[in-house]
């Protein structure tokens, strides 16, 4: 038992530290400005916000660490959110089906990502891209053609928004079980394994013997059905589905995984870097609006700062 | 013969995005009302100038093997400074294009120097600098608008003996800046480390300075194309959805013009026929009277169908492992 602790903090590594540490250093500065920023109230708000992020992140850092990567992420979580108030209109049965059909929605997208990736072999860069703009295309068809039910259900305005045990935010609750479940697989299952292995070199890990092409698959279907776990909460969180309410979330996840410490180039990085990094992002988000900047100077401060903080600590080996 | 062959090998990709070009934009013009007039041909090249400009842009850095997500923004900032400094008279104007000019090399060189120097990865370094770049041009224009030298925006727009004046002005582009770059020893060093790095580093390779020269003229490049936006509308707007969006057709442009994003292979010629490709499936549409609802859709899947047309090597693979390259 003495040797848990000790064994738990090494395992952390120094980007991971580095994140946590700016995070502490950023509300340190932001309680220079208002004491509000240590405020439990405040800091679980800022959770709940983070809780979609975090989904969102969590696909992107499967994706990222078998070292591809996910663009379709915008209108994947349109799709989910859209689907979910769309099935909340079929009736009591479509209600109570509408979340997990939302998800579904969004990893049949993700589905369709993993095949032309993984099998078809299509650079993820532009694969995903794609799958996004065929998302948008059905979106803007499921939208145009007729005003459809677009008001989220109770049940996924209780989860985005409500405050059961402890007035702790169940958004909160669902970003820990998805969060629980990730690390487990990362780090105990042979899927995990799996996922580092291709991403530090497929070849190695097709001639050990792993599917490499159904891991890739399934990592897609993964992000794709969080993305749409997050348009979901997202949805229930503003009541109603509406397009381009994914828009600001691609840039921010990519950054949460990489400022978590997670190599962009694949195999490398831990779950607990990319808690650090989404909680990182919405208080840099949250107070830059906070403080009453402008948004062109918030733009350029966020820019700065990721870029600072990768200078820091994100820096490759010297090659040659 | 066997030189013509390793040509061909070459310039395939340029080719079929040429060729694909030319039988899409032949369908539309045969389609539309007022058939292969100067008009047509102007508000497709006027269109179609702006994406290619962008992608070729984006060729550059494809070919270091990095990838620029930053070009839309870069874009976008040229526009929004072009429509503040590019008015007044002649001596003037020339320096505001300068000034716009020099600010697009700027964004690209501290692309380069955090990429080269930082040691960050292209991908997520483009993402930050992409939102400062951004940042600065709803600085410079909070809210849309601002003016242009309109005498210079009209001949820039319109047609000399009926070649639409942007297409020459693309044309200028090619031969002053990509051509040039192409046949000097830092445009093959260009290509050498997107093939290989380590190898290009043993055969003493500057890679420093080609992979600079790339970004810096990449951002060049993008701020021809945000001066280029304010000559057609006049006017200049941070729209970060405007930037998304060319960053993103940009990518889809230089697949399809035949540039690996693995890097080292393909050429910013073939990439314009991509963005011309991509700029006249949305054209198409319109002539064939399509929903207009069905339109977003169709231009998806369109681009999956066009991406995933490189999967026919698979079934020529001879062994199982190149598929995992």
């Amino acid at each position: 038992m003495t040797r848990t602790l000790p064994d738990f903090v090494t395992r952390l590594d120094k980007p991971v530290l580095a994140a946590f540490g700016c995070i502490i250093l950023l509300l340190l500065l932001g309680s220079l400005y208002s004491s509000s920023f240590l405020s439990p109230e405040y800091l679980l708000q800022q959770l709940q916000v983070a809780s979609f992020l975090g989904l969102i992140a969590t696909g992107m850092m499967l994706v990222i660490l078998l070292g591809q990567i996910d663009l379709s992420v915008p209108w994947v979580v349109t799709v989910g959110g859209m689907m979910s108030t769309a099935a909340a209109g079929w009736g009591p049965m479509g209600a109570a089906l509408a979340i997990p059909f939302g998800i579904l929605c969004g990893m049949g997208m993700g589905l369709v990502s993993g095949i032309g990736i993984a099998y078809l072999r299509v650079p993820s860069m532009i694969f995903t891209l794609g799958v996004n703009a065929v998302a948008q295309g059905l979106m803007v068809l499921w939208t145009g053609g007729f005003a459809p039910q677009d008001h989220a259900t109770d049940t996924m305005h209780f989860i985005a928004t409500g405050r059961t045990i402890l007035n702790i935010p169940n958004a909160l609750f669902v970003w820990g079980v998805v969060a629980a479940i990730a690390i487990f697989i990362l780090t105990r299952t042979t899927f995990g394994r799996a996922v580092y292995a291709i991403g530090n070199r497929e070849r190695a890990a097709y001639l050990s013997g792993l599917p490499t092409q159904r891991v890739m698959m399934l990592a897609f279907m993964a992000s794709g059905g969080l993305s749409a776990a997050a348009g979901v909460l997202l949805a229930g969180y503003s009541t109603k589905a509406y397009q381009g309410m994914g828009d600001p979330y691609l840039l921010p996840a990519v950054a949460a995984v990489v400022l978590g410490g997670t190599n962009i180039l694949g195999g490398r990085g831990s779950y607990v870097g990319t808690i650090a990094g989404v909680i990182l992002i919405t208080l840099l988000q949250s107070m830059l609006s906070v403080m009453k900047i402008d948004e062109a100077g918030r733009q350029l401060i966020y820019g700065a700062v990721i870029i600072s903080m990768l200078l820091v600590y994100g820096r490759q080996k010297k090659a040659g | 013969m066997g030189d013509f062959r390793y040509w061909l090998a070459e310039h395939k990709g340029t080719l079929l995005a040429f060729a694909v070009f030319v039988i899409m934009f032949g369908v539309y013009t045969g389609n539309h009302s007022a058939g292969f007039s100067p008009m047509v041909v102007m508000t497709a090249a006027n269109k179609g100038v702006l994406l290619a400009l962008v992608a070729m842009a984006q060729t550059l850095v494809v070919l270091t093997a990095g990838i620029d997500l930053s070009v839309g923004m870069i874009f976008v900032l040229a526009n929004c400074l072009a429509s503040q400094v590019v008015v007044g008279d002649t001596g003037q104007t020339t320096l505001g294009i300068i000034c716009v000019l020099g600010a697009g090399v700027l964004c690209g060189a501290l692309n380069g120097a955090i990429v080269i120097y930082g040691r960050l990865q292209p991908i997520v370094t483009t993402l930050a600098t992409g939102a400062m770049f951004y940042g600065v041009a709803l600085w410079l224009r909070p809210v849309p608008g601002g003016d242009v030298n309109s005498d210079l925006a009209d001949a820039l727009t319109d047609q000399v003996g009926g070649v639409p004046t942007s297409l020459l002005v693309l044309l200028g582009i090619v031969a002053l800046v990509w051509v040039p770059l192409r046949r000097s020893e830092v445009g093959r060093a260009i290509y050498a480390i997107g093939s290989s790095e380590p190898a290009a580093y043993m055969s003493g390779v500057s890679i420093d300075k080609a992979r600079f020269t790339a970004y810096a003229v990449s951002g060049l490049l993008s701020a021809c194309g945000g001066l280029m936006l304010t000559f057609i509308t006049y006017s200049g707007e941070a729209s970060a959805s405007i930037g998304g969006s060319y960053t993103l057709n940009s990518i889809a442009a230089v697949v399809i013009g035949g540039v690996s994003l693995f890097g080292g292979a393909g050429s910013a010629i073939g990439a314009i026929f991509g963005a011309f490709v991509l700029r006249t499936i949305g054209d198409l549409l319109f002539v064939f009277d399509f929903d207009p609802l069905w339109q977003p859709l169709f231009q998806g899947v369109i681009l999956l169908l066009a991406v995933t047309l490189g999967s026919f090597r698979l079934l020529r693979l001879k062994n199982r492992l190149d598929l995992f390259g």
